[in-house]
């Protein structure tokens, strides 16, 4: 037998391309072992070994700016290894940090096993960062499905709560459904950029590459157009758009507070850079996936605004307020079809969606009292009284998500509708104007709820309020430096500035 | 970056924010208000140092002190460029004056909470400050949205009406207050894609005038460029029929933010439309002056007028009026003509002095009488005589009496309102009358007369004073400024005829629409 196909293979095969995901794979594996064999006293010091590992592989992350991966592909072409890719990863350890400490703050308050917690967000994390460089649709199913799996888990981990059990059954039926279609899709495309009969055909369909160049060459094949459409509906379920968001609410509302952060940022965030690649991929196509696209933005935007305006769990809220991101999002995708800036927009949009999103669920995380799915406006009531830092914190984070100047969200907005004006998406560009005005009515509801009004003890107690969890150090320090950076890139763009900008 | 010299106009702003900032990060009670004294007090000082300084300073494309700072969007064209033009000097003296007296009045307020009080203020302050000094029309709204945000808080934390109501009144102004923004941001972003600047990359004024000097817009263009700007500043200067929001924010606003928001951010939008939108949209403000006039004086003026008349809360009619002159100010900006966007800015550093001088006595009023009710009042003179004529000071600088600034703003309006439109002149001069009633009508409620039943048992358990000292100075930095400019308008209008006849020399103004 002639093994030097697969050694030219193994060749390929370039480990140290995806060395931080390695580690993190194996700090995720430490964490099970360190749990049988460390004494149950010592326990207690496990998610600090998440939060601090994750902490310390993110300079590792850094270090591959600098080799000489970036450009070029490996593992056979499954992976592409672009700079967008590269700050997606730090985004994503990132994200793996704050859901790790998020967890340090929800998770004692529950009888549930703790260790099982932080080895599933290190997994998951580590097939985001995949995913974000995935050049191949195998590698790209593959990714996406360890991600939706880790979700099933995590959505239903509080497992004595029916919200979070239903939470997680109705991910797990959305998921599933999701991920039929979106593989469908990509069946059809390898098959049909696999028929012998038509020109420049190709055995390699799943590569993106390779597919680009097939569907170049055929602007208007009928097949692949039904492909590409469900490729984009598997992968707008994963973003929560119209009309795919239907399972937003009430997954957001059962799932435990850190893994309701890490869905409506991690998750999304995974989902726009995979959309941000197929679109690129789908260029030639860009006839059906820009009208799409903007239908689906403009719907998603309208809705997700009208349906959080009428919520008065916060969980909730952010939710439907995440559909609205999304569809901010949208925009920025939308535009990248023509604008070069659009990409831009949509990386920074996400890195000032982080920084909020975060800073909001931190305050979430030490609001809620033991029934977690429990989170209502009114228990707001009277926080800047109480605790003057949460209350502050929060209204940066909210500020930043309505868009409000000097705070980053602002700058999100801002480089999104420059870059959907540019590309002459005059309708979207109304619609996104009246969905500021209309999000800026609820969030504004929120933080009067915490600072101007005051929380007057209900008579029974059924319906009293539960008590807000002390601030810890490293939260009350990571919370405010998540508050300090969202005004800071608000004002002070410097070198994440020049990238996006200088596109 | 530029080499970090000494420069002015970047201090104004920075003092302010960061003494804030210090308050921010805890700084003792008492240091906080020593601080703030020098918060507001730089900008100010510096405001003088460069109205004083303006006409030696050396002049590089119309602005002086010009400077850029690099924040890291240079792809996109956004520098920090800070500059003064005859447009903006008169406009950043009066942030600068109203700051310091807002902020005065503040430090002796002894409002709940002073020190986030102050810090808020001088949030705005330094919001203000940047607004004036920006070249860079990204920062221009930058810093409007800096300074606009603390007042919903101060509204919503601070208000002087119930607690619902306070909290209504900051909803509905962040709502407006946002869709004006919003609009007014689409609108900018548009002039700064359609007017190509988008491929030379700057959102600074001085290129975007050049360009669209080199290479004027279509017409179409234009009209809907300018309507965008139109509408959306107009919400934000309370252009008939969309001012609700400010005689209810103004009503429950505490003394020092109604003074900055009615005194200086209001300006904003007019600025902006007098500064951006006239000069690089000739055919805009020829399609829409008449519309633009005809809202000013049938809405702003005559509307709003009999509104103000028929209130019976100080503090409203204060409101109303400050939404009532600000027709004033559009009928100016209709005109389009050098004289009449003159009298439209000297009119807005008149009115900015003048409503916080109206404001701040509001609330001194309010302290000595318990009630903003005009029908539960009478008498104070008696005991109050130098806050009467305060009063009375302020409210004749308000209709426009000659040797107050007003006069000269509202008269070269009235001037140049003659040749766009005989009709409107004619209803604009009639507005002075009805202005002039309900002004005097409340300062004699307050002021003379006999005490009321219910004022006499008020003033029976608060025996009330009379203007205190700490009170007074910022009464008399303001009225002061009104009575200079009053008498020695040339101060201001120097300058700004020259840049206005610049700017309205390269495209030719449109001629009057009638």
């Amino acid at each position: 037998m002639d093994f030097s196909a697969l050694q030219a293979l193994a060749a390929s095969n370039d480990w140290m391309a995806i060395f931080p995901e390695v580690l993190l794979g194996c700090l995720a594996l430490a964490l099970l072992v360190l749990e049988i064999v460390l004494p149950k006293s010592l326990h207690s010091s496990l998610p600090g070994v998440a939060l601090f590992g994750v902490l310390a592989i993110l300079p590792s992350q850094l270090l591959s700016f600098s080799v000489g991966f970036i450009e070029g592909d490996s593992f056979n072409g499954l992976l592409h290894h672009s700079y967008e890719g590269q700050v997606m990863r730090v985004f994503f350890l990132l994200a793996a940090v704050l859901t790790c400490l998020l967890g340090t703050v929800s998770l004692p308050r529950q009888r549930v096993p703790r260790t099982e917690f932080y080895h599933i967000v290190l997994v998951v994390t580590a097939a985001m960062m995949l995913l974000a460089q995935s050049n191949h649709f195998v590698m790209l199913f593959v990714a996406l499905e360890t991600v939706t799996i880790g979700f099933y888990i995590l959505v239903s981990y509080f497992r004595g709560s029916p919200a979070s059990l239903e939470a997680g059954l109705k991910y797990l039926v959305m998921g599933a459904l999701s991920s039929a279609v979106l593989l469908f899709g990509i069946v059809l495309l390898y098959g049909v950029s696999g028929n012998p009969m038509l020109a420049e055909h190709t055995a390699t369909g799943m590569n993106f590459d390779s597919l680009s160049g097939f569907l170049a060459a055929h602007p208007h094949d009928f097949l692949a157009s039904v492909g590409i459409v469900l490729v984009l509906s598997g992968v707008a379920f994963k973003i929560g758009a119209f009309p795919f968001q239907i399972w937003v609410p009430d997954v957001y509302q059962g799932a435990p507070t850190p893994v309701t952060a890490f869905l409506a940022v991690g998750s999304k965030a995974a989902g726009f850079i995979v959309l941000l690649v197929l679109a690129r991929t789908f260029s030639a196509y860009a006839w059906l996936t820009v009208p799409v696209l903007t239908l689906m933005a403009g719907a998603t935007l309208l809705f997700g605004n009208l349906a959080a305006l009428t919520q008065h769990n916060v969980k909730r809220l952010i939710g439907l307020s995440g559909v609205s991101h999304a569809g901010f999002l949208l925009l920025g995708v939308v535009a990248a079809a023509t604008v070069p800036l659009g990409y831009g927009a949509v990386y920074f949009y996400l890195f000032a969606y982080l920084l909020a999103s975060y800073a909001v669920f931190g305050v979430m995380a030490h609001v809620a009292g033991p029934d977690d799915a429990d989170q209502e406006l009114a228990h707001y009531a009277g926080l800047y009284k109480e605790r003057p830092f949460l209350a502050l914190v929060l209204a940066i984070g909210l500020g930043s998500l309505a868009g409000i100047p000097p705070l980053a969200g602002f700058m999100g907005k801002l480089f999104i509708f420059i870059a959907t004006f540019r590309a002459g998406h005059y309708g979207l560009l109304g619609i996104a104007v009246v969905s500021v005005v209309i999000s800026i009515y609820y969030y504004f509801s929120w933080i009067r709820a915490a600072f101007f009004e005051s929380w007057t003890p209900p008579a029974d107690e059924a319906s009293a309020r539960p008590a807000p969890t002390p601030v810890g150090l490293t939260a009350g320090v990571i919370l405010g430096v998540l508050a300090a950076c969202t005004v800071i890139l608000g004002c002070y763009q410097g070198p994440l500035g020049m990238w996006l900008s200088g596109r | 970056m530029t080499s970090l010299t000494f420069d002015p106009l970047l201090l104004a702003i920075m003092a302010p924010l960061a003494v804030a900032l210090a308050i921010a990060l805890g700084l003792p009670k008492r240091w906080s208000v020593r601080l703030a004294y020098a918060g507001f007090g730089v900008p100010a000082l510096v405001a003088l140092w460069a109205w004083w300084q303006y006409g030696a300073a050396p002049s590089d494309h119309g602005y002086a002190f010009l400077r850029t700072y690099s924040t890291g969007l240079d792809g996109l064209g956004i520098r920090l460029t800070l500059g003064l033009n005859g447009i903006a000097l008169p406009l950043f003296v009066l942030a600068g004056l109203v700051g310091l007296a807002a902020g005065l009045y503040a430090l002796q307020s002894a409002a709940e909470k002073l020190k986030i009080y102050l810090m808020l203020l001088l949030v705005m302050v330094g919001g203000l400050m940047g607004v004036f000094a920006s070249v860079d029309v990204f920062f221009f709204y930058f810093f409007h949205e800096l300074a606009l945000i603390p007042s919903f808080l101060m509204v919503g934390l601070w208000g002087t009406r119930g607690a619902t109501e306070n909290s209504y009144a900051a909803m509905k102004m962040t709502i407006y207050l946002t869709l004006g923004a919003m609009l007014s941001l689409v609108g900018l972003i548009a002039l700064y894609v359609q007017s190509g600047a988008a491929g030379a990359h700057s959102f600074n004024l001085i290129t975007l005038r050049e360009i669209i000097a080199a290479r004027p817009l279509a017409e179409t263009v234009q009209h809907h460029l300018f309507a965008l700007l139109l509408f959306g500043f107009g919400i934000l200067v309370s252009l008939w029929p969309l001012h609700t929001w400010a005689p209810l924010g103004y009503g429950a606003a505490p003394s020092s933010a109604a003074m900055l928001h009615a005194g200086v951010l209001k300006k904003f939008g007019l600025y902006g439309l007098v500064q951006i939108a006239l000069p690089l949209l000739p055919a805009g403000i020829a399609h829409w002056g008449s519309l633009l006039g005809a809202l000013a004086v049938f809405g702003n003026v005559l509307v709003v007028g009999f509104i103000t008349m028929a209130q019976r809360d100080l503090k409203q009619v204060v409101g109303y009026s400050s939404v009532m002159h600000m027709g004033y100010a559009f009928l100016g900006v209709a005109t389009a003509s050098v004289l009449g966007l003159g009298g439209v800015v000297l009119l807005m550093v008149a009115h900015g002095l003048s409503v916080a001088l109206l404001f701040l006595l509001t609330t001194s009023i309010h302290h000595r009488t318990h009630t903003f009710d005009l029908t539960a009042m009478g008498g104070l003179a008696r005991t109050a005589p130098v806050l009467a004529a305060f009063f009375v000071a302020g409210t004749f600088a308000s209709i426009g009496l000659p040797g107050f600034a007003n006069f000269w703003g509202e008269l070269t309006i009235f001037v140049a309102l003659w040749k766009f439109s005989h009709l409107f002149t004619v209803l604009a001069v009639a507005g002075v009358v009805i202005s002039a009633v309900y002004g005097l009508r409340a300062a004699a409620r307050v002021f003379f007369g006999p005490p009321t039943e219910a004022f006499a048992i008020v003033a029976a358990e608060h025996p009330p004073t009379d203007l205190r000292w700490n009170e007074r100075v910022p009464a008399l930095i303001l009225l002061a400024a009104l009575l200079f400019i009053g008498f020695w308008p040339r101060s201001l209008s120097a300058p700004l005829n020259a840049t206005l006849v610049q700017l309205s020399a390269p495209a030719a103004v449109a001629p009057a629409a009638k």
